[in-house]
């Protein structure tokens, strides 16, 4: 199918959130990647899953709106899916790289709309590393609407991820859920925070269709 | 105290000489000055949930001393935008952005508690903004609640994170509580227990906003204590450690203050700066520039003193 579109009001902003596929039952969300925007028709992967596919423009990409002078962190972006998550109810979430960082930390601030988070490769998902990268400071001129937005590249490339601080959220999780495996681990690449998610004891890792089957 | 009146006065305060704005990539942050035009600029940078007019009775006392000094809302704080999102980072490129657009030249930078901090920051990437640097009980070193254990700092922060997204949630609908200038002076009072409730009343004359329905604080409603991410207080260490200008650090001892980061000498001692002053008051507060402004004030116009 062609993908349609949804406006979501996020504040003085509105967000697109794509309908990929039609379905019944719980929706698989996708978050995309650093710099990316939703795919324009349901990635192949994704075919096991038998209910709606949607996925999510990040404020700043795709068709959401970019707000002005920046400020974007991780945990500001987590307000994004909170939208969807008021508007849908309850989701699967598969992230590819930055949308897997937001992935987990919504998962984990939001424990009983969030039913399984997968975590796989993407663009974004190192960020700044565990510690801050030395401080780079710049004044960009008035994005408008240019997407991405540089400031979403800028700031969205430098946040610092604390393996301590990502397992702060896979406990949030562990401690909630009420299925066996809430948090999957498909990526191959795996910088600090993720190999730390990945090597927890309440974590699996599976291929990604295996990951996303495993929450139909 | 009439509560019909509309206006109070401080001793000591006084009312910016110029106002004016700046602009930060299309955000517009309010900016005021006190001093001579043609001084030497000294800005100052303010602390979370505060605003540059609580400066109104130290930056008068610099000013007169000879300095042009000059200091501005943070985004989402008294007279500036409000913006969709808020961060660290965000600011810190502010204080960036109104800083370059005061002077081409280095000058004299001065931070209270997070303006302190993230001035700290700013530096370590952009040295060449100081000739000198002052840091007023913004140096973190800790949480300001460092006795509590990992599950406790867990459940603070996933509290926290619940509430910050509910509140977004709702953004579209809050506003700031309206009040009379005595009960916004009072419900800030936790957050400022010893400053005098004479001083916390002016401040709403001048940090808040009057409408039909009485006086609310002009701060985004959306901004909530807390709310740092991962961010670590010692990271900031760092940046102190990397310094090259001359620098000033004052810390308050009083350890039962709600605010600052309670730092103590030793802990950042080991950090200062070649050439770096730290100076430790156990019985001033975090507000340290408000409580005591004239003492302040005298020491860091003798620190700034060679350098005029």
């Amino acid at each position: 199918m062609t993908r349609s579109t949804e406006f979501l009001v996020n504040g003085s902003l509105r967000l697109a959130l794509h309908t990929l596929a039609e379905g019944e039952g719980r929706p698989l969300l996708l978050l995309h990647g650093l710099g990316e925007q939703s795919p324009m028709s349901r990635p192949e992967w994704t075919s096991v899953w038998n209910g709606p596919v949607l996925a999510l423009d990040f404020t700043g990409h795709g068709e959401s709106d970019v707000p002005v002078s920046g400020g974007y962190t991780p945990e500001g972006l987590m307000s994004d899916v909170d939208a969807v998550l008021a508007e849908r109810g309850p989701v699967t979430i598969v992230g590819r790289g930055f949308g897997s960082w937001v992935g987990l930390l919504v998962a984990g601030a939001r424990t009983s709309h969030v039913h399984g988070v997968v975590l796989f490769d993407g663009s974004g998902a190192v960020g700044g590393g565990s510690q801050p990268p030395t401080p780079y400071v710049n004044v960009l001129p008035a994005s408008g609407t240019t997407k991405p937005d540089p400031y979403a590249l800028l700031e969205l490339s430098r946040d610092p991820r604390p393996p301590d601080y990502a397992l702060d959220y896979v406990r949030f999780i562990l401690e909630d859920s009420e299925i066996e495996n809430p948090i999957v681990v498909s990526a191959r690449i795996r910088p600090e925070w993720l190999a730390a998610v990945a090597s927890d004891i309440g974590v699996i890792e599976l291929p990604l269709e295996q990951a996303i089957e495993s929450f139909a | 105290m009439p509560t019909t009146d509309q206006t109070r006065e401080f001793p000591g305060a006084k009312a910016p000489e110029r106002t004016g704005s700046i602009d930060s990539s299309g955000l517009r942050l309010a900016l005021n000055e006190w001093g001579d035009p043609d001084a030497p600029v000294l800005a100052m940078v303010h602390g979370g949930f505060d605003f540059s007019r609580t400066f109104d009775v130290f930056a008068p006392m610099i000013a007169e001393a000879g300095w042009r000094v000059v200091a501005w809302d943070a985004r989402g704080h008294g007279d500036s935008d409000h913006a969709h999102m808020y961060g660290w980072s965000a600011d810190v490129r502010d204080h960036l952005a109104a800083i370059q657009s005061i002077s081409s030249e280095p000058i004299v930078l001065l931070g209270h508690s997070k303006g302190g901090g993230q001035l700290l920051d700013l530096l370590d990437g952009r040295p060449s903004l100081a000739k000198a640097f002052v840091n007023l009980d913004g140096l973190p070193s800790q949480f300001s609640s460092p006795d509590v254990n990992d599950r406790e700092r867990r459940r603070m922060r996933r509290a926290d994170l619940a509430s910050g997204l509910d509140r977004r949630r709702r953004r579209n609908e809050l506003s700031r509580r309206p009040d009379t200038i005595e009960g916004l002076a009072e419900r800030r009072q936790p957050m400022n227990p010893r400053l005098s409730r004479e001083w916390l009343e002016y401040l709403v004359t001048v940090g808040a906003r009057h409408d039909d329905e009485g006086w609310r604080w002009k701060i985004d409603p959306v901004l909530h204590l807390g709310g740092f991410g991962p961010w670590r207080p010692g990271w900031s260490l760092d940046h102190l450690a990397a310094l090259e200008m001359p620098f000033l650090g004052v810390l308050s001892g009083v350890q039962d203050d709600p605010m600052g980061w309670k730092s103590r000498h030793g802990d950042i001692e080991p950090y200062l700066p070649p050439g770096g002053r730290l100076e430790y008051y156990d019985d001033i507060g975090h507000f340290l520039h408000i409580e005591q402004s004239r003492f302040i004030a005298d020491l860091v116009l003798e620190f700034l003193e060679p350098l005029r």
